[in-house]
């Protein structure tokens, strides 16, 4: 088996060409869709398909090692670190649509296409020539040489950058710290309010219908109406991971409805 | 003509005593302050005494030199040395400045002494003795000094020293106002010295007499003009000649021993010092010599003009001695033929003039400080000797023989016949006019102070001054009457001055000559009137309206009036229109300077949002900019 | 043919969207997310020129580029997660102290 690069000869061009084409299609639309999405987490979503679209680029490129740090490191640990801040922060927190400062749209658009024509012109004017033919150092060998570089020629960033991680690590405990101001409540306090609370019992799970099951459905009461317990509030924007009274400041999300003949059923049911 | 000038020696090696002497009297009293007051006028009037002596024993000194090397210079030390710009500091002991020595020297101390009287009831008397002391050195630089620079030096200490005495009593606004006026009025003239001395320097490298003298003739003609007038500018502002005489009536709101020492026989002198000691360069001029002359023959009808009409006795004196200086300047701008007579007549006037000042002052300290005459009246009876004095100093001026001024005044009135052609003969019929018009005004004044019917009420008790005061008048009567004798006959003084002002000396004419009969009947036609009007009739005590020229005459012939169209009130226009200007130009360029950055900034900061997303904009906008002229370059 | 001009052109589009991006949205959160997008179009830029040059330098730099881009975020993060706790709010615009 040919070891080399599976993307090399000209059978592959045709693929190269609509690989690239797929992807680029692809990265653009998420991009623009992380950027014009109105929740969130919708935009988290689009950031991973970005960054996906991006690792396969990479393979293409002749760098499969790169590709898999971005889908592990990048996609699966600094993505879900964003999603798990947005579930402290409020999930519901849209923005809305008005553009508080006069013109910043316009100016950020042109903007935008000026630097875009701009470095269009800049890339032309370059000689770029086209790709170097593919070396060993791309293909098999690409683990074994990136290393060789990191740990010789770029030792020192190396260190550095390790460094630097620790310090972001120590920083991010000390930031994100709470103190807590008074003593942590051992088992026997929680259980003492827990009984005082008037509610002894655990709060109920989310409802399960026909149609839908969701951590975000809400379960049934015996009159039918919904049991606000049931979902968690972070999920409906009512409170936050922060805690119950961390509320978001924009507008509430509002409990997602419950299907309509879910009403029907279940009161039959029970 | 050049005169040789040799090296002091002997005793006159210390002529530098005659400044030292006065200075030192300066420094006592006016760095001593307080402390001095119990004995400073002793030192005030010992000063000058010595700067007399010594000036006696030079005097004797040089008469023992042979007349053709009377002239000795020492140097005493170099003033300025750079360059080519040198300027040693030396005296010159020649004939013409020895005369002056002892006028002032002698006349000084005199006055002094008066003023030891005269000022007795004054606090601030040492302060007076100070200034006078002051004034002394700087009129004895003056006269002595062996350049132009050291003549300019002494210009200007005279001048300080009368802004000083004048507005001696301070509180007085109009005393101030008119040591302001003198001072300013000087300082037009020092302009036209100054420029003279820079011309000098320029044209001949040098401002010392000999330089000057020496290089005069290789000089164009349009220079010696330019320095001729120049000098006779200068000499205009110092001796209150037409167009600056408007100050010298002014100054007599000064002390009296101040009019009679400095507005009368020295300071005001000192321009016609200046012309005769520039001979040299007048004698190439013939045009310079002629605006001598008609200043001086304009002078002196315009100062007769305003005594006859001033009720004001020192006013009416003041007058008179610009009318004399006049005839000083018309002398000394007669060329050679003058300059003599010019000196002669200064000398003469020194006493004469001196005399009937502090014969004024001790009218008006026994009248409890009254100075108009239409309050005396009949004082010869309780005042004796100060009539005597004054009526001899009197007799002088308008040039009744033997007494001084005949002997000194009429031949120049010969002088400026002789000249020929129509500048002589209107220069001496100025002259011969004038004569008759000071005995017509001088009449006046004798008769309105001294004789006729008392107009003073019981207030004033006057009686004889104390012999402090009158000592002196007396003593300068006897020089009223014998000086101009004295100097004249015998060609006495022509002698002296000859060799140094004179190419060939000539002798002095008859004592009578044609024009002097002349003279004396104009006199007499001058005396009769004023007796007519003043001496048979009643004086009345306030001044009756009078005729147009005597209305022109009290307001000094419209001097006041002149100066204030021509030069003050445009210069006052000037200056509103330069604070407009600074005002309005500059302040509002600079206000609108500060007022545009102002609202520039006050706009600009609008741009600070606080907005993060809007400082972001500006760096995407800025990142545009500069990666597009990074572009730019490189295509 | 695929040249390495196209992914330049991708990048560059990636990173004009991600600006844009930076500047029109208020949450927090998802400019911070647009960022990530400018710094992912500048590591394909890398990996690119690093195909051009025949050097794999490019790819040890975009390597680290997603190091300290990840340090970045986990420190980002915590900020906000800490400023959100402070003033209830991640809207961007909320933090204005700076108005003239």
């Amino acid at each position: 088996m040919n070891h080399h690069l599976i993307l090399a000869g000209p059978a592959a061009e045709t693929t190269r060409l609509l690989a690239f084409w797929v992807l680029a299609i692809l990265a653009v639309s998420a991009a623009l869709g992380l950027v014009l999405a109105r929740k969130a987490v919708h935009c988290a979503l689009f950031l991973a398909v970005v960054m996906l679209s991006l690792a396969v680029m990479y393979v293409m490129l002749g760098a499969p090692f790169l590709a898999f740090v971005q889908v592990i490191v990048y996609t699966g640990a600094v993505l879900m670190l964003f999603l798990f801040v947005l579930m402290i922060v409020g999930i519901s927190a849209a923005d809305s649509i008005i553009e508080t400062i006069r013109g910043q749209r316009f100016w950020a658009i042109v903007g935008g296409a000026a630097f875009a024509v701009l470095l269009s012109l800049v890339v032309a004017h370059a000689t770029i020539g086209s790709a170097a033919p593919a070396s060993a150092q791309f293909g098999n060998a690409n683990l074994t040489d990136l290393a060789h570089l990191i740990f010789t020629k770029y030792v020192f960033p190396f260190e550095l950058t390790s460094a630097l991680l620790i310090t972001a690590a120590l920083g991010a405990m000390v930031l994100a710290h709470r103190e807590r101001t008074g003593p942590k409540p051992t088992q026997r306090d929680l259980a003492r309010q827990r009984i005082a609370s008037g509610r002894p019992a655990p709060l109920p799970g989310p409802g399960t219908y026909a149609q839908h099951n969701a951590a975000d459905m809400p379960a049934l009461l015996p009159d039918g109406t919904h049991a606000r317990e049931s979902v968690s509030a972070v999920l409906t924007g009512g409170a936050t991971a922060a805690g119950p009274d961390a509320v978001d400041r924009t507008e509430p999300g509002a409990l997602p409805a419950a299907p309509a003949g879910a009403g029907q059923e279940a009161g039959e049911q029970w | 003509m050049t005169v040789s000038v040799l090296h002091a020696t002997g005793i006159q090696n210390a002529a530098w005593l005659l400044l030292a002497f006065p200075l030192a009297g300066a420094a006592i009293l006016l760095l001593g302050g307080k402390r001095t007051n119990s004995w400073g006028h002793l030192v005030g009037v010992a000063m000058p005494l010595c700067a007399f002596v010594y000036g006696v024993i030079a005097y004797f000194a040089m008469l023992g030199y042979p007349a053709a090397h009377r002239a000795r210079e020492l140097t005493i030390y170099q003033f300025i040395d750079v360059g080519r710009f040198q300027i040693p500091m030396g005296l010159r002991l020649d004939q013409l400045s020895i005369c002056f020595v002892l006028l002032i020297t002698g006349v000084g101390s005199l006055i002094h002494i008066f003023a030891v009287g005269y000022m007795s009831h004054d606090p601030e008397r040492r302060r007076f003795f100070g200034y006078m002391n002051l004034f002394l050195a700087a009129m004895l630089l003056l006269v002595l000094a062996n350049n132009y620079l050291g003549l300019y030096a002494g210009w200007e200490g005279v001048g300080l020293a009368s802004y000083l005495l004048i507005g001696f009593w301070q509180y007085k606004p109009a005393a101030a106002v008119a040591a302001k006026k003198a001072f300013i009025a000087n300082r037009v003239g020092d302009v036209g010295l100054s420029l003279a001395i820079m011309l000098m320097f320029a044209q001949f490298g040098s401002v010392t007499f000999t330089g000057v003298d020496s290089k005069i003739g290789s000089a164009s003609h349009g220079v010696v003009l330019a320095i001729g007038l120049l000098l006779l500018l200068g000499a205009c502002g110092k001796s209150a000649q037409v167009p600056l005489q408007s100050w010298l009536l002014d100054a007599m709101e000064g002390p009296t021993p101040v009019s009679a020492l400095i507005h009368a026989a020295t300071m005001v002198t000192a321009g016609v010092y200046l012309i005769v000691r520039s001979a040299p360069i007048f004698d190439l001029s013939t045009g310079a010599q002629l605006a001598v002359a008609i200043v001086g023959a304009v002078t002196l009808l315009f100062g007769a003009i305003i005594g006859c009409a001033k009720d004001d006795i020192k006013k009416a004196l003041a007058g008179s001695t610009m009318s004399q200086i006049g005839y000083m300047m018309l002398a000394a701008g007669l060329g050679p033929a003058g300059y003599v007579l010019a000196i002669a007549h200064l000398l003469a006037h020194g006493f004469f003039k001196a005399g009937m000042f502090l014969g004024a002052g001790s009218v008006k300290h026994e009248m409890d400080d009254e100075v108009d005459m239409r309050r005396f009246g009949g004082l010869a009876r309780v005042m004796p000797i100060t009539t005597v004095t004054f009526g001899l100093g009197f007799l002088a001026i308008i040039g009744i023989p033997p007494f001084s001024g005949f002997f000194t005044k009429d031949p120049i009135i010969d002088a400026a016949f002789a000249r020929g052609g129509t500048s002589g003969a209107l220069l001496g019929t100025a002259a011969l006019i004038g004569a008759g018009i000071t005995a017509f005004y001088m009449t006046r004044v004798m008769f309105m102070t001294f004789a006729g019917e008392r107009r003073w009420d019981d207030k004033v008790h006057p009686h004889e001054a104390p012999p402090i005061m009158t000592g002196p008048m007396i003593v300068l009567a006897i020089g009223s009457v014998g000086a101009g004798a004295f100097l004249y006959i015998n060609n006495r003084l022509l002698d002296f001055l000859g060799p140094l002002l004179l190419g060939s000396p000539a002798a002095n004419g008859a004592v009578f000559s044609d024009w002097s009969w002349a003279t004396l009947a104009l006199v007499l036609v001058g005396i009769a009137i004023a007796w007519a009007l003043y001496g048979r009739r009643e004086v009345p005590v306030t001044a009756p309206a009078g005729n147009p020229i005597t209305v022109a005459a009290r307001k000094d012939l419209y001097g006041d009036a002149i100066n204030e169209g021509l030069l003050m009130r445009p210069g006052q226009w000037l200056t509103r229109l330069s604070v407009y200007f600074d005002n309005r130009g500059v302040d509002g360029l600079v206000n609108t300077l500060a007022a545009a950055f102002g609202g520039t900034s006050g706009r600009m900061r609008k741009l600070q949002t606080g907005f993060v997303r809007s400082y972001a904009l500006s760096m995407l906008v800025g990142a545009v900019l500069f990666v597009g002229v990074l572009l730019l370059v490189r295509l | 043919m695929v040249s390495p001009t196209h992914f330049i052109a991708v990048a560059v589009l990636l990173f004009v969207i991600g600006a844009v991006g930076v500047l029109v949205r208020r949450n927090a959160i998802v400019v911070f997310m647009c960022v990530e997008l400018m710094l992912n179009a500048c590591n394909l830029a890398f990996v690119t020129f690093a195909r051009m040059h025949n050097a794999l330098d490019g790819q040890v730099i975009a390597f680290f580029v997603m190091v300290v881009a990840a340090a970045e975020v986990v420190v980002g993060l915590a900020i906000l997660t800490s400023i959100f706790r402070a003033r209830r709010s991640a809207s961007v615009d909320d933090a204005s102290l700076m108005k003239y």
